[in-house]
């Protein structure tokens, strides 16, 4: 079998070419750039569209005017570019324009260390926009993930016509590690479904569907898109009734849909009275932390996240069965933790966590399960 | 040619406001041009001057302030047979600063219609980029402060091939947005008008006086001879088109039996500038050529011309999950700063870890077995001692061996690098365990 050597963003761009983006627009940070890089690669050659924009702001906007065009588009950024892109995520929250916008996390807070890997930005992700409006957040812990979960995200972006982000993290995005191409098993792609209601209204959706149908601008139907609250017409409205619908109808074709695309993998254990919880790198050493304990005969059950937004908490539920305590862990001081004590409640929940820099350790997590 | 404005929709501007007269010159300009709705986008962002997009018949495209043009960017590339026209107000001047400039520089295809009424109309009159010091404005005496933005004049300085600046009421107003959006790059009309509901309730302001003012500025009026060239888009695509398709990743296929069975862990302790990234790579390469699952993570100063550079490796027959290192098995220490920033490692060695030790370099005492080489005694280059390394650990069959190491250098280079790499590492006298 064919071993290729390969850091997570490569894969992360090699994702994004194979599930059919052909507009890129980014500016350059730390830990990202490497992405930015590789698209400015392998665009242009395919007739496709790499830019580096003169700020995040613009490069998110470049991205929005292009997906608005019919594109499929891509950004990347580390924390201090989300909190630029912020306004223009509400935008394409509100105004349900597809976009993948990955986020190569970095020790914060603000400018923080360029070169030291955390998962800072988990909850920023879901709530750092205007209106608290459901996204959809994915979490690689390695780069095989990297490549697959792009591919997934472009598809779930096109289906619900919204942002989704791809969580990664300094220690996957520029650590290189070993994959198997041939045995990436991406889905297959999911395009945008064209608006079939005719006369076309911009925000109308089908009978029993929660998106509407997408018409790009610059077509032969006259298309109009706005950032201002606005009825299935595309026009300004301050009808409360309308609002509401439309609201709802955004929350829940993101909510209402997360069965579809909960991506987790779940490791149980005979006997186990303990799950380890993790996501992004971390779930790496969860993983060998578990092994660790069962090799000492503490069998300890594992859930890893690759959905992290929205929360799949059925799959959650089911992974933790009836076991008595949940061990998260996470590269932060405690974020994704606080939805788990939401979604079991009567579980004794415990933190492990870090935010110094470096990778959690397997014997710090296996040490948090026997005495935490 | 019929009108493009939108009936159900007729402009809903202050009475006397100058934005309605433009939209109408607009419509005008759109209908001397036999544009069709479907052939134009109007983007615009926050303020009066956001509402034009509602009142045409054509593509539009609504969004946050300042921001048009990055969505007008976006939208031409993507579709470059698009007429996109974008409408900001004074106000977009000032936030939208960056992204004026940016547009300018890039000269891509768009026509900028600055509505620009001195004043921010929709919050209460505040001051903006263009408002006169000497204007009694919603802000208090803060504009008395500061100097008003030229429009033109800023956006000549960088770079913009056609700048005009003129009156809403000047006749001629539909030839001269004409001419500006048949203009092939990016054009920009500073068109100075009245808000009725702020500006002149509170300063006297008439077309007369506008005109009075912009005859006593340098004329904008059209194209800026310094600085044409290539329309954006279309260059960029010539440019596109003649880079080389990235070829698919090196894939490995394993041919070699592994030295070890156990997972070996390696750092490469260097300064930058000695290659300690290439190398690792490469160690890790030789690793796959023995179907060994490898990961590389790097550590070094963003000023990659001095300070530490270091490589961390694992080559392992397992899955390798925690790729963090802890207990390396085989240090290699080539450079001061790397051995400086990673001292703590040196204490976890055990007498089962080697310490490949470059003559000239200190490494703190250890329980690790030490062994020596001096690179710099055969003639071997600083920026070489990486690679050099690789080829020690091959021939004490560390880690690796050396027909992995010559399949790894084989599949990464090419050409004269190939032939000096493999001479370096086939060529380099071992040392000797101290």
């Amino acid at each position: 079998m064919p071993l290729t050597l390969m850091e997570g963003n490569e894969a992360i761009a090699r994702g994004a070419v194979a599930a059919g983006c052909r507009f890129f627009a980014g500016y350059p940070i730390t830990p990202a750039t490497t992405i930015l890089n590789h698209m400015l690669a392998m665009l242009p050659p395919l007739g496709g569209v790499c830019i580096q924009g003169e700020d995040e702001i613009a490069s998110i906007g470049l991205c929005l005017g292009a997906s608005m065009a019919g594109m499929k588009v891509l950004t990347a950024t580390s924390g201090p570019g989300i909190s630029l892109y912020s306004e223009q995520i509400s935008f394409a929250i509100g105004s349900e324009i597809p976009i993948v916008i990955v986020d190569i996390q970095r020790l914060g807070p603000s400018t923080g260390s360029a070169t030291r890997g955390a998962d800072g930005d988990v909850n920023f992700l879901r709530w750092g926009s205007s209106g608290g409006l459901p996204v959809i957040v994915l979490a690689p812990a390695d780069v095989a993930d990297c490549y697959r979960l792009t591919v997934h995200a472009f598809n779930l972006a096109e289906q619900y016509r919204c942002p989704v982000f791809v969580a990664s993290n300094k220690e996957i995005a520029m650590t290189r590690e070993t994959v198997e191409l041939e045995h990436l098993d991406a889905p297959p792609l999911i395009e945008r479904t064209p608006a079939a209601i005719r006369p076309h209204l911009p925000f109308q959706t089908a009978a029993g569907e929660r998106v509407p149908g997408f018409l790009p601008i610059g077509g032969q139907t006259l298309v109009r898109q706005t950032s201002s609250t606005h009825g299935p017409d595309g026009y300004i409205t301050t009808d409360a009734a309308e609002i509401t619908r439309m609201l709802d109808r955004m929350k829940q074709k993101v909510e209402g849909a997360v069965a579809r695309f909960s991506f987790v993998e779940h490791v149980p254990a005979e006997g186990a009275d303990t799950l380890i919880l993790a996501y992004g790198v971390t779930a790496r050493a969860a993983g060998a932390a578990a092994r660790m304990l069962a090799s000492q005969g503490r069998p300890v059950a594992l859930l890893v996240l690759k959905t992290l937004w929205p929360v799949p908490e059925a799959a959650i539920r089911r992974a933790a069965g009836d076991v008595k305590r949940v061990v998260v862990v996470e590269m932060n001081l405690g974020q994704y933790v606080h939805e788990i004590e939401r979604v079991l409640p009567g579980r004794v929940v415990s933190f492990c966590g870090q935010m110094d820099g470096k990778l959690i350790a397997p014997e710090t997590i296996a040490e948090a399960v026997t005495h935490g | 040619m019929d009108s493009l404005l939108n009936a159900a929709r007729p402009p809903v501007f202050c009475p006397g406001c100058s934005h309605e007269r433009i939209t109408h010159t607009l419509d005008k300009a759109f209908r001397q041009m036999g544009l069709t709705g479907e052939r134009i986008c109007m983007v615009s962002d926050i303020g009066c001057s956001g509402l034009f997009d509602t009142f045409f018949h054509t593509h539009a495209l609504h969004g946050l302030h300042g921001r048009a043009l990055t969505y007008a960017a976006g939208l031409k590339l993507a579709r470059p047979e698009l007429t996109v026209v974008v409408t900001m107000g004074d106000g977009g001047q000032g936030i939208g600063g960056a992204h004026l400039l940016a547009a300018c520089r890039r000269n891509l295809d768009l026509t900028l219609l600055v509505l620009n009424n001195f004043n921010f109309g929709m919050t209460g009159g505040q001051y903006s980029a263009t408002t006169p010091p000497g204007a009694a404005v919603g802000s208090g005496f803060l504009n008395q402060l500061e100097r008003p933005l030229d429009v033109c004049e800023v956006a000549k300085a960088a770079g913009a091939p056609y700048g005009v600046r003129c009156s809403a009421y000047r006749n001629d107003l539909p030839d001269v947005i004409q001419r500006a959006i048949e203009f092939k790059g990016f054009s920009v009309v500073d068109i100075w008008g009245i808000c009725p509901g702020r500006f002149s309730k509170r300063n006297r302001l008439t077309p007369k006086a506008i005109e009075e003012s912009l005859d006593r500025l340098t004329p904008a009026d059209g194209p800026v001879a310094a600085n044409q060239r290539r329309e954006f888009g279309e260059h960029y695509r010539e440019l596109a088109a003649a880079q080389r398709v990235v070829p698919p990743p090196l894939a490995v296929t394993p041919r070699f039996a592994p030295v070890s069975a156990a997972r070996q862990e390696v750092l490469l302790l260097g300064s930058a500038g000695q290659r300690i990234l290439t190398a690792g790579e490469l160690l890790c390469l030789a690793g796959l050529h023995a179907g060994l699952k490898a990961t590389q993570k790097n550590d070094y100063d963003i000023t990659v011309l001095r300070g530490p550079s270091i490589s961390e490796m694992i080559l392992s027959p397992e899955e390798i999950d925690y790729a963090g290192i802890d207990r390396p098995s085989v240090l290699v220490a080539l450079g001061p700063e790397g051995v400086a920033r990673r001292k703590k490692a040196f204490e976890s060695l055990d007498e089962q870890s080697i310490v490949l030790q470059a003559a000239g370099v200190d490494v703190p005492a250890c329980r690790a077995r030490l062994h020596r080489v001096d690179l710099k005694a055969q003639g071997i280059k600083s920026t070489d001692w990486a690679l050099a390394s690789l080829g020690v650990l091959a021939k004490l069959g560390q880690v690796i061996r050396p027909e992995m190491l010559k399949a790894a250098i084989e599949a990464r280079l090419k050409g004269e690098a190939l032939a000096s790499a493999l001479k370096l590492v086939g060529g380099v006298e071992p040392g000797e365990w101290v």
